[in-house]
């Protein structure tokens, strides 16, 4: 059949081009998505360092002396809460609520800074006890894993106010939709990473 | 290449399939998903991720290894529900591709960290033994 | 008096006159040729008043072609310091013999071949890779400019900001001692406290940035702009390979950024991760550099193998032999290269299990490779070859390849490895494959399509002496380096004390001077072309009689690329046009939608590099607020929703029948 189409030297009837705009879909979502999965490779990365080295101790504290499962828990709970309202959020955004959008997000942001406040409590409480990143490279790995998905999440933070802002300047407008969209991305995508770093880290951490 | 699929190739040709003026209107593209999709994966999660810490805070399986592998099972089909209900992933979202560059990220993550770990593991053949225990213990 | 010092200390961290290194004639010669010829340069855009017109028509261009020739631009100039530090190598290895301890001490000869290596990969192929695939790829699909314009422009500032990092520590201060992939623990505070491995750090990580938003860029660029009716199986092979490039730099350049992050978290923080005591383990450091090293070649080769393609298919008149089996090479090539990294460090201490699964896997890359050749030979086969300099560069490179393809399958095999790891015969191979492979087929590229982002075809006399020079000093530079790695000589030695080597070193040091000659060629090639650009005016578009859309449009394209959208029926969609009677439409203009100029993206780098130079003097203040300038700026751009504009129909209109008149003139 392909032979056909090649043999054939009549002009095609939809002709060889468009007489009106061309308006190719927007390539936003995707590309951000795309670079999520890259992201992704750099977290990647970071747990194989943990895994790597996660047991060299270098005769200093380890995941059982260190780690309290009820606090990972009220923080795992905390990014649990704000992937909903995020959920929330986008659900007034369809409907075009923007009062409702303004404070589902803002309660997404509240639960996020709630959970950076946790993990850096937790993190100068490790300092304090003298188990800095500089102890052992068990502990520079936990503390860069962890410490990256924070840094995530702080960005996460300041994307989202800046959105709360340009929402309230702009409306719901049709790019301030999109750049919603791509920070819902980004929220759940640091909560599904979460989920690798409470199971791996802590919980596996707890059971070795 | 069949009749089929060719048929389908110049389907796209038709200018009636070429979007009109409106260049916003599909603009944020992504699924919003439903209240009750978002509830379902919140109430999903909830109770993966209440397990997993009831099993090691409990210490409910007295065999550390089967609790590891059961809290592993369970974060891995918390991921697929947080994919689901939270990313709205499915194989037709933006033709496919957000699936293929997610199933290809997965491949070359599962790649990176079995074998870095694979690798590293075995950098010990050739060099001088030490136990775990020994390791931990290094200064 | 105590006080000042902690003010000095605070205000250029440990940035101080020791760091210029007045004391090394060489370095200051250096100096005053670059200070004269660069305030040369800049007085007489000055004098010709180009400022404004360079800042509103190029650095705040979004256009891709424009964005493009730049890369291109910054790739030749970064090729010329590659190129010295080479030089400077062949020649000290020429003499250093016996008594003589030539004239480079190792400090500073360990410092030429770092920056000889990150130069030429970081700042010399990828932009000549990038750049054409900026220029050549979004015409190939028929579309307008990228998916982000802005980010285009953003990416390549970011990657110069790097590269004045790197040349900037010429002069300040000084580069890494470490080998191109800075291995830890000689990269660690401890064994390399001054900056030279801070500037290495700062400046790839500002310019992986640019890749990797480049990436991003281009592959949605490809899914998402194609013209209608460029099925998968429709695309042009370039652009194949482009999408295929641009997967694996969005999938290594992470494992880059996280590795080099985690070096300088040892560096800058105390951490633990590759130091030889606390746990640390900088075996991990050389796996994960080759996660992302390994996939890195095949992001230079993929898109060369695609120019290759193009002009095979072009300059011998028919279709490509076999592009299904091309395409799936090409995929197959893209995964297999993530499989592979392990047999750079064969000898670090794997067991056999392991080193045999990365001997095999890296053996079989060589299939989907040869099945490539096979392609191109078949391509020719009774084709009419017409030897033009873009078919002799291809054929140099088929004929330069394939012996670097089979003395990389004979590395692949481990026990081989063991031997000639770390020998002059690794560098040979390396070399055979980059330069044989890479550096001939950007020539071949940039030959092919320079009269589509010009306007005027390059002068082939001088093509042809360029070609001819760099293919026999190829030879004649590395075989003897084959020959000495196979006689045990390891890389990387700054004196030597067997004479009788000494015969071989200075017939590299030949080879490196025709290559020398070759690159004077090129630019002789480039100034010649320009001075006679009337009569190299290319005025059809389409000099070679091409077979993609690039070749369907004007040369230079216009802003806008194409007037009208194409429908794309086939494969080699302007053969296809050409020989089913397309008409040129004359009528009937429409306004076209476009991306306005932005100088973010410049302004965003050079905040970027800023900090950079902050982190690696310690400057803490500049380092800081430079970063946090950048934040705010990108914030700040974010604020802006103007952001394009309509082309109207009768500026349209007027382009196009201006190219209407050349081509009448032409008929």
């Amino acid at each position: 059949m392909h032979a056909t189409e090649t043999m054939s030297s009549a002009a095609p009837a939809q002709g060889f081009y468009l007489a009106e705009e061309h308006h190719p879909e927007n390539g936003t979502m995707l590309g951000f998505w795309i670079y999520l999965m890259s992201d992704c490779l750099i977290f990647a990365v970071l747990f194989a360092m943990y895994g790597v080295l996660g047991r060299n101790y270098a005769a200093g504290p380890g995941p059982k002396d260190l780690f309290e499962l009820p606090t990972v828990a009220v923080n795992t709970s905390m990014l649990l809460l704000s992937s909903i309202t995020y959920g929330f959020a986008m659900l007034e955004m369809a409907r075009m609520r923007k009062g409702a959008t303004l404070l589902w997000l803002a309660i997404t942001g509240a639960f996020g800074a709630a959970f950076v406040t946790l993990e850096l409590v937790e993190f100068a409480q490790f300092i304090h006890e003298g188990a800095g990143p500089w102890r052992s490279a068990f502990l520079s790995s936990f503390f860069t894993l962890v410490g990256t998905h924070g840094l995530h999440v702080s960005f996460g933070i300041v994307w989202l106010i800046t959105l709360m802002v340009q929402v309230t300047r702009h409306g719901l407008t049709p790019t301030n939709q999109r750049r919603l969209s791509c920070l819902s991305l980004f929220w759940h995508f640091l909560d599904v990473v979460w989920i690798g770093v409470f199971t791996f880290v802590y919980l596996m951490g707890v059971l070795r | 290449m069949s009749a089929a699929t060719e048929q389908a190739g110049d389907d796209r040709l038709d200018p009636r399939h070429v979007h009109g003026h409106d260049e916003h209107g599909h603009g944020s593209g992504a699924a919003h998903g439903s209240f009750k999709g978002y509830m379902t994966g919140f109430l999903l999660s909830v109770v993966l991720t209440a397990v997993p810490f009831w099993l090691v805070m409990g210490k409910v399986i007295p065999n550390a290894q089967a609790t590891t592998a059961i809290v592993l099972a369970f974060a891995v089909v918390q991921i697929l529900v947080h994919m689901v209900y939270f990313l709205h992933l499915n194989t037709r979202s933006e033709g496919g591709w957000n699936m293929l560059a997610l199933i290809f990220t997965m491949v070359l993550v599962v790649i990176t960290l079995s074998g870095s770990l694979w690798v590293m593991y075995h950098m010990d053949t050739n060099m001088m033994p030490v136990s775990p225990g020994a390791m931990r213990n290094m200064p | 008096m105590q006080d000042r010092a902690a003010f000095l200390h605070f205000l250029f961290g440990r940035l101080g006159w020791d760091a210029i290194p007045y004391d090394v004639p060489i370095l200051v010669y250096t100096f005053a040729v670059v200070a004269v010829l660069g305030a040369a340069l800049l007085g007489a855009i000055t004098y010709s008043g180009k400022w404004g017109y360079l800042w509103r028509e190029w650095f705040t261009s979004v256009d891709h072609k424009k964005i493009g020739i730049m890369y291109v631009v910054l790739g030749v100039i970064m090729l010329l310091r590659g190129f010295a530090d080479a030089a400077m190598m062949r020649i000290q290895q020429a003499m250093a013999f016996g008594g003589s301890l030539g004239y480079l001490p190792p400090h500073h000869y360990d410092q030429i071949f770092t920056a000889h290596g990150v130069i030429m990969i970081f700042f010399v192929a990828m932009p000549l890779v990038v750049g054409l695939m900026n220029v050549v790829m979004p015409l190939q699909i028929g579309a307008r400019d990228v998916a982000f314009p802005f980010l285009n422009n953003f990416s390549f500032w970011m990657t110069v900001a790097g590269a004045v990092l790197v040349m900037l520590s010429l002069f300040v201060g000084e580069f890494a001692r470490t080998g191109w992939l800075a291995y830890p623990p000689l990269s660690g505070i401890v064994y390399s406290p001054d900056v030279g491995v801070d500037y290495y750090i700062w400046s790839l990580q500002i310019a992986g940035v640019g890749t990797l938003l480049s990436g991003v860029n281009m592959v949605v660029t490809i899914v998402k702009m194609r013209a209608p009716g460029m099925t998968l199986m429709k695309m042009p092979i370039f652009t194949w390979t482009a999408l295929c490039t641009n997967v694996l730099i969005v999938a290594a350049f992470p494992v880059l950024t996280a590795v080099l992050a985690l070096l300088s978290l040892d560096r800058y923080v105390g951490t633990h991760f590759f130091t030889n005591d606390l746990g640390g383990n900088a075996m991990m450091y050389v796996n994960l550099i080759w996660i992302w090293g390994h996939p890195e070649v095949y992001i230079l080769i993929l898109p060369v193998f695609g120019v290759f393609s193009e002009v095979v298919s072009t300059f011998c008149g028919k279709k490509l032999f076999g592009y299904a089996s091309m395409v799936y090479a090409t995929v197959v090539i893209t995964i297999l290269s993530y499989l592979v990294w392990l047999h750079h460090f064969f000898t670090m201490g794997s067991g056999a299990s392991v080193n045999s699964f990365f001997g095999i896997t890296t053996m079989i890359i060589s299939i989907p490779t040869g099945a490539k050749m096979f392609n191109w030979l078949f391509t020719m086969y009774r084709g009419r070859i017409r030897f033009e300099v873009p078919m002799l560069w291809t054929m140099g490179f088929m004929l330069t390849f394939v012996v670097g393809g089979m003395t990389g399958v004979l590395l692949a095999v481990p026990p081989a490895d063991f031997e000639l790891h770390n020998s002059l015969f690794l560098i040979a191979h390396f070399h055979n494959v980059i330069i044989g492979g890479v550096v001939f087929g950007l020539f071949a590229g940039i030959n092919y399509w320079f009269p589509k982002a010009m306007g005027f075809k390059l002068d082939p006399f001088w093509g042809k002496v360029s070609f001819w020079f760099w293919l026999a000093g190829y030879w004649f530079a590395f075989t003897p380096l084959y020959v000495l790695g196979l006689m045990g000589v390891t890389r990387r030695l700054s004196h030597f004390d067997d004479p009788s080597l000494q015969i071989w070193f200075q017939i590299a040091a030949f080879g490196a001077v025709l290559i020398f000659i070759g690159i004077l060629a090129l630019l002789m090639q480039i100034y010649v072309s320009f001075r006679r650009r009337e009569a190299l005016r290319d005025t059809t578009g389409d000099p070679w009689g091409g077979r993609t859309l690039e070749w369907s449009t004007a040369s230079p394209a216009p802003d806008y690329n194409f007037a009208f959208t194409p429908l794309v029926h086939d494969q080699d969609a302007w053969a296809d046009m050409k020989r089913r009677g397309y008409e040129r439409p004359l009528r009937g203009f429409i306004p076209i939608h476009m991306p306005k100029n932005t100088g973010a993206g410049f302004i965003l780098a050079m905040l970027a590099m800023a900090s950079g130079f902050g982190l690696i003097w310690h400057i803490w203040w500049l380092a800081g607020g430079a970063f946090f300038a950048m934040i705010a700026a990108t914030i700040a751009h974010t604020f802006n929703y103007d952001r394009d504009f309509h082309i109207p129909a009768e500026e349209v209109e007027r382009v196009e029948a201006g190219r209407t008149l050349l081509l009448a003139q032409q008929a």
